[in-house]
């Protein structure tokens, strides 16, 4: 499977990602750089790593999302390839309004750097098949803005729709409902705080983050 | 012609920087103030011809995230 990773300046967990899927793929994602405008053609996922884009001027992921090579991803997003955002890459799909609510600074405003507990909540998704609906998973968290916000009424519709992902088993970071990833209405694109990509083999500490990968590799066939 | 540009968080949208600052001015020994609110002014020099609907899409576009913050356009 092609995969894709997009690098920022200031992007710094592309190679971490680009690592987890080269594991998984046995191919190494073309690294497209921001100032590019166009994706490699044939891509099956698409990665938004994490890291501190454009230093977080303005807001977190702001000027990363009105970039040309960013607009390019929302139209293969549109098209129905997977795009996983994770921690900045979360951050950036906010921005872009792939995915709703906004990552706000954490409550305590500490920068949170530690593993988290996490309850997968639907398991019945290309980037969660390989869990159990309802188990606990630990993920590396490191972010200082990774406090999920959105309206009560669009809280209420992604728990309706099966759209919250994963859930932080206690409090991290003062999330709204304690929201910790979340899907787009078409479920092909996730965004995240936790970083699965650390999470990928027993030298990590454990594999709970390789299963989000193999999954959306059997979820796009290739 | 100087355009500012004031970002401030939507009533109801938790501001845990507003809520540190209130806790050092309390610190402070500064009684009676009820509540912060941080914000960001973004100053723009433009110009003179520029329409108010090209800085409220400028607005809209970058420098305000409409999901928690509202804005208001202050022309010098």
């Amino acid at each position: 499977m092609k995969t894709a990773v997009i690098v920022f300046p200031g992007s710094n967990c592309d190679r971490d990602i680009a690592v987890a899927l080269e594991a998984v793929t046995g191919v190494a994602p073309a690294m497209v750089w921001h100032g590019e405008s166009e994706l490699p053609a044939g891509l099956g996922v698409i990665a938004l790593p994490g890291g501190f884009s454009y230093g977080d001027y303005l807001r977190c992921g702001a000027i990363a999302a009105r970039l040309p090579i960013v607009r390019a991803v929302i139209e293969a997003a549109e098209r129905g390839t997977p795009v996983l955002g994770v921690c900045n890459g979360f951050q950036v799909l906010t921005e872009t309004g792939l995915l709703p609510g906004a990552l706000m600074r954490n409550e305590a405003l500490d920068f949170v750097c530690r593993d988290a507990a996490l309850t997968v909540e639907n398991a019945q998704t290309a980037f969660t098949s390989r869990y159990t609906a309802g188990e606990t998973v630990y993920f590396p968290v490191a972010h200082h803005d990774g406090n999920y916000n959105a309206d009560a009424d669009t809280l209420d519709r992604l728990e309706g729709d099966g759209r919250i992902a994963f859930r932080y088993a206690e409090s991290v970071n003062g999330s709204a409902r304690d929201i910790a990833g979340v899907l787009n209405a078409a479920g092909n694109v996730l965004g995240m705080m936790p970083h699965p990509e650390r999470r990928i083999e027993a030298a990590h500490g454990g594999d709970d983050g390789r299963r989000l990968f193999e999954g959306l590799l059997e979820a796009v066939g290739a | 012609m100087k355009v500012r540009v004031v970002v401030t968080l939507k009533p109801g949208v938790l501001d845990p920087q507003g809520k540190a600052v209130h806790k050092a001015l309390g610190g402070l020994g500064f009684d009676g103030v009820e509540d912060v609110r941080t914000g960001k002014l973004v100053e723009l020099d433009v110009a003179d011809d520029t329409s108010d609907a090209a800085i409220d899409e400028m607005c809209r576009k970058l420098l305000a995230n409409t999901v928690i913050e509202n804005y208001r356009v202050e022309r010098a």
